[in-house]
């Protein structure tokens, strides 16, 4: 048997659930808690490793799905998996950060442990499902249901107002998905099947064009705010600031790339016409995010809070680059997803370094962190850089793809999101200088430590690659650009076929 | 012998009605005390379980005994199953409750049997006489069981409002049926249904008053809005067993005779009682979730969700299709479930002797007795539908049918119903898991373990096809021999 007729996508999805289920039966003696983690680490690096046969094993040449494996499941629905060039990165990159989430809380997490582990691992399974589901309920089953174990690690291991965020993140996001949920029963009962490559074909001619509207709609309450954007995103820095560090790293590394995904697998193949009639909406509502939420940043005084404006901030270059619907805005925005997902990631975990010494995080209570952790300074430095997208560091390569695709359609929508590029060097830099620079005067700060051994190892890999995809985004481009080129393409045909038909019926008879 | 073959569809009902008077000799004969009530409990259980094995074994097909008004088909014999677990299952539950307030009587089990074996009949009632008659039958054995706890004020006071307002509705529910029969000359579903599918049958404003009246009957029995009144003071105040009783069976036959006799005698006059099933379904779905907000006492809260649920159900049913009933029986089993492992766990919730029913009082159970509070979160998950859990399947298969049917504002409202009663489910959850932890209860008894583990087992079980794709394609046969 080889890779490509294993089920290795079921593999992968489900082996962080079998470890949380050890975890579980693992008895809660004295060291019942060093077991949990190691158990929990130990799977994560091990799925890992297997998710990386999947990237080995990937076709780059052909935009079909792969890996596929189908099975009747629930009355009329299917159990069916399989990866392309867009979805196939989000797998990598789930299981890629899941490892330095458990690392991450090797020692800040210290009450129930095996609870918390359990939960990330469960986690971790409903949101590599997520990226694979080929069928209409099973995206739906994983999409939501990771709102469980989300829910419970803020609400357990969160913060001051945790009970009020991990409600708001819960109803937020339910209420965006269920209308989601109707749109997929009229899917269904118009196209007579569940099936997602189906869907794709058939979808923008068994959907009427009135239809299509409703549906984009519904799909997009639910995108919009998992994504989010501007206005519906006043649950993230709530959630943001009230999750522990891990739980923040999978917000904004994982979770809010779900609504971007479900944009490119779901909206635009599938609603073309709804897409090209309501790109101008999308368009507005993404500079405004850039603009609005980057100014909200520059505001604010929890560090945790800032990263998450900064992170609604490039999510608004996520769904401009998608809208423009050409090669360079698309691939610019996966891109942007990929590196935001290791870039804001990165900055989560960079607070929690310091959150774990000073249990803090407010601004003012930092300063001239340079000369006690030189290290730490560095390290900050690379993802500053990297989130304000200075050449030489992946984020700007992501921006730059996006605001490219979105000057050919619309120069003035390239023009207001340009400056938010100024200001995001703005906030970031603000926030660098006044932790990391300046005279180290607080009492508080005078013994604080350098990075230890354990967090360099977290800290490295996310460091290299930051640098790797500055220097060579055809690395994560070639990957994508065959599948990207036939979403475009596809897309295309039909609203051309569409202009034609509405050009036919308007010309004199 | 032949002749007693004849009555073969209805020996598990005849199986009951023996067991329950050899029951009540064995008690009477006996000493009046403990051992012997739960002796009888046991027996009960068996019997039930004797029925159940008859059910699964008749012959599928549908036979008809006593001139029609007696049918047994796919659909029966799926509610049948659910009653008898239902009705074992809350028997199961009470022996440690009745136990410990020293209520354990005989009478108890029996009055069980006999409200089953009045529900069975309800299920195959195919005769407006034959659906009153199981209705009684059932509805007289739970009002005493609702004031068994006859010491207890509440308790007393449960009885007597549920029978008042069960009289009340029963006897709406016969004005209806009069009205019915005088305007088709017929009480069987058979001939009922045949004037109702005439041209003229929508202008027959008799018949559709009668209806309407009939409607209202049934929506007292499974407590729909606006006729749910009766609901939480029942709830709070029976005993909790009993209370756990009448949250799942007597509710799957009042919603198994409704199904049946719109699916059986009215399909023809569908566009008059959808009207009336939506706006009910609405009304149930948004009292269900806003009322539940503001309730600290964990039975109100189980009733007004079991209000919010009923409206869920009723979704399926207004769709007017096969695939609706369907999605209805689905709906029904998985509720059962949820209902009774719900229960199970508030069981558990006591110290001592006392049993405690505050909400509050669950605080930082996750910290105490973390498997009790994974069951009950779990639960409460699933009653909100959230996925992989079974509760979401259940709204799948009803709000699926419902946008087939076009019912697009029905189903957008009851969605957003089912988002704001996340909320009171959520917050068991979070006074669980999040909050300090308070005084530790009692352990758990087996019996309410083996309920809670069985339950937990069904809700996470249902998303693997080996046990799903049965469930939904006995529901589909059953579903199949209505006549939508």
């Amino acid at each position: 048997m080889t890779v490509a007729t294993s089920p290795i996508l079921s593999i992968v999805t489900f082996l962080p659930l079998l470890g949380a289920l050890f975890i579980a039966f693992l008895p809660s003696n004295s060291g019942g808690d060093r077991n949990a983690r190691h158990t929990a680490l130990y799977t994560t690096i091990f799925t890992f490793a297997i998710s990386l046969l999947i990237w080995i094993n990937f076709d780059p040449r052909t935009a079909d799905f792969q890996f596929v494996e189908e099975f009747a499941w629930i009355g009329p629905f299917k159990y069916k998996m399989g990866v392309d060039g867009i979805s196939m990165l989000f797998v990598i990159l789930t299981t890629f950060l899941m490892p330095l989430c458990i690392l991450a809380s090797w020692e800040s997490i210290q009450t129930r442990v095996k609870e918390y582990m359990i939960a990330f691992l469960v986690l971790e399974t409903l949101m590599i499902g997520v990226f694979c589901a080929l069928d209409l309920m099973l995206f739906y089953l994983f999409f939501e249901a990771g709102l469980i174990p989300m829910f419970l690690i803020i609400g357990v291991w969160g913060g001051k107002r945790r009970v009020y965020a991990s409600f708001k993140f819960f109803l937020y996001t339910l209420l965006g998905s269920v209308l989601m949920l109707l749109a997929m029963f009229a899917m269904f009962n118009t196209a007579g099947t569940s099936d997602i490559p189906t869907l794709m074909q058939v979808g923008p001619t068994k959907f009427s064009a009135d239809m299509q509207w409703w549906l984009w709609v519904a799909f997009f309450a639910s995108f919009a705010v998992k994504m989010p954007m501007w206005p519906v995103h006043t649950w993230l820095p709530d959630a943001h600031v009230e999750a522990p560090t891990a739980g923040s790293v999978i917000l904004a590394g994982i979770l809010l790339k779900m609504g971007g995904y479900g944009f490119l697998r779901f909206s635009l193949p599938m609603f073309p016409l709804a897409s090209l009639e309501l790109a101008p909406f999308v368009f507005a509502l993404s500079v405004i995010a850039i603009v609005y939420t980057s100014l909200v940043a520059l505001a604010q005084e929890d560090i945790k809070k800032l990263i998450a404006y900064s992170s609604v901030a490039h999510m608004g270059f996520v769904t401009m680059g998608i809208f423009t619907f050409g090669q360079q805005g698309i691939d610019g925005a996966i891109f942007q997803m990929l590196s935001h997902g290791i870039v804001s990631a990165a900055l989560f975990l960079c607070v929690g370094i310091i959150y774990d010494r000073m249990h803090t995080r407010e601004i003012a209570a930092y300063g001239g962190l340079a000369d006690r952790m030189p290290v730490y300074a560095v390290v900050l430095m690379v993802f500053t850089m990297a989130n304000v997208g200075l050449p030489g560091t992946s984020g700007f390569v992501g921006e730059f793809l996006t605001l490219l695709g979105a000057f050919k359609a619309n120069t003035w929508v390239a023009f207001v999101a340009t400056t938010g590029v100024i200001l995001s060097a703005a906030y970031a830099l603000y926030l660098y200088r006044r932790v990391v620079f300046g005279q180290l005067e607080k009492a508080s700060l005078k013994s604080i430590q350098d990075l230890t051994p354990r967090e360099i190892v977290i800290m490295a890999p996310l460091v290299i690659l930051t640098i790797v995809f500055g220097f060579y985004p055809a690395f994560l481009l070639d990957v994508m650009a065959v599948s990207v080129k036939q979403l475009v393409a596809n897309f295309e045909t039909v609203t051309a076929a569409a202009d034609a038909t509405r050009a036919a019926l308007a010309a004199p008879q | 012998m032949s002749i007693l073959m004849s009555y073969a569809p209805a020996f598990p009902e005849m199986l009951l009605a023996v067991a329950a008077m050899v029951l009540l000799m064995v008690g009477a004969f006996s000493e009046d005390n403990e051992s012997t009530g739960a002796f009888v409990g046991w027996l009960a259980i068996v019997a039930m379980i004797a029925a159940a094995i008859l059910v699964a074994l008749q012959p599928a097909g549908t036979q008809a005994l006593f001139n029609e008004a007696f049918v047994v088909d796919q659909f029966a014999r799926f509610m049948k199953l659910l009653i008898l677990g239902g009705t074992a299952t809350a028997m199961l539950l009470s022996f440690d409750f009745l136990s410990s307030k020293r209520i354990m009587k005989f009478e108890y089990p029996i009055l069980m049997l006999l409200s089953c074996v009045g529900m069975m009949m309800m299920v195959s009632a195919n005769d407006l006489i034959a659906l009153y008659m199981g209705l009684e039958l059932q509805s007289l054995a739970l009002y005493v069981l609702a004031s068994m706890h006859r010491e207890n004020v509440r308790s007393s006071e449960a009885g007597l409002k549920y029978f008042v307002l069960g009289a009340l509705s029963s006897g709406m529910l016969l004005y209806g049926s009069s009205l019915i029969y005088g305007f088709t000359g017929s009480t069987s579903f058979e001939i009922i249904s045949n004037v109702a599918k005439s041209q003229d049958a929508a202008a027959n404003i008799g018949l559709i008053v009668g209806l309407v009246f009939l409607l209202v009957g049934l929506a007292f029995k499974i407590s729909a809005v606006p006729f749910h009144m009766w609901t939480p003071d029942v709830y709070q105040g029976a005993p909790t067993p009993v209370t756990a009783f009448f949250a799942a069976a007597p509710k799957m036959a009042a919603m198994g005779i409704l199904i049946r006799a719109l699916g059986g005698a009215f399909p023809g006059l569908e566009t008059q009682w959808q009207q009336v099933i939506i706006f009910v379904a609405i009304a149930s779905m948004l009292l269900g979730a806003f009322a539940a907000i503001g309730q600290n006492n964990i039975k109100r809260l189980m009733a007004y969700s079991s209000i919010g649920h009923v409206g869920f159900a009723l979704v399926g049913l207004a769709a007017g299709t096969p695939e609706g009933a369907q999605g209805v029986l689905i709906y029904l089993l998985i509720y059962l479930v949820m209902t009774l492992g719900t229960f199970a766990c508030i069981l558990a919730m006591q110290r001592g002797d006392e049993m405690i029913e505050d909400i509050d009082q669950l605080a930082g159970l996750s910290q105490n007795n973390l498997p009790m509070a994974f069951v009950l979160a779990m639960l409460m998950f699933s009653l909100a539908g959230i996925p992989p859990l079974a509760g979401f399947w259940g709204k799948l298969y009803v709000f699926l049918p419902a946008i087939n049917a076009g019912l697009y504002p029905l189903a957008i409202i009851g969605v957003i119903a089912s988002v704001i009663g996340a909320y009171y489910y959520l917050r068991i959850v979070k006074i669980m898991f999040f909050d300090e932890p308070q005084e530790k209860f009692s352990p758990v008894p087996a019996k309410l373990g083996l309920v809670m583990g069985v339950a937990l087992l069904f809700i996470f079980a249902f998303s693997i096809p080996q046990l799903g794709t049965p469930i939904v394609n006995a529901a589909q046969a059953a579903a199949s021999s209505l006549r939508f």
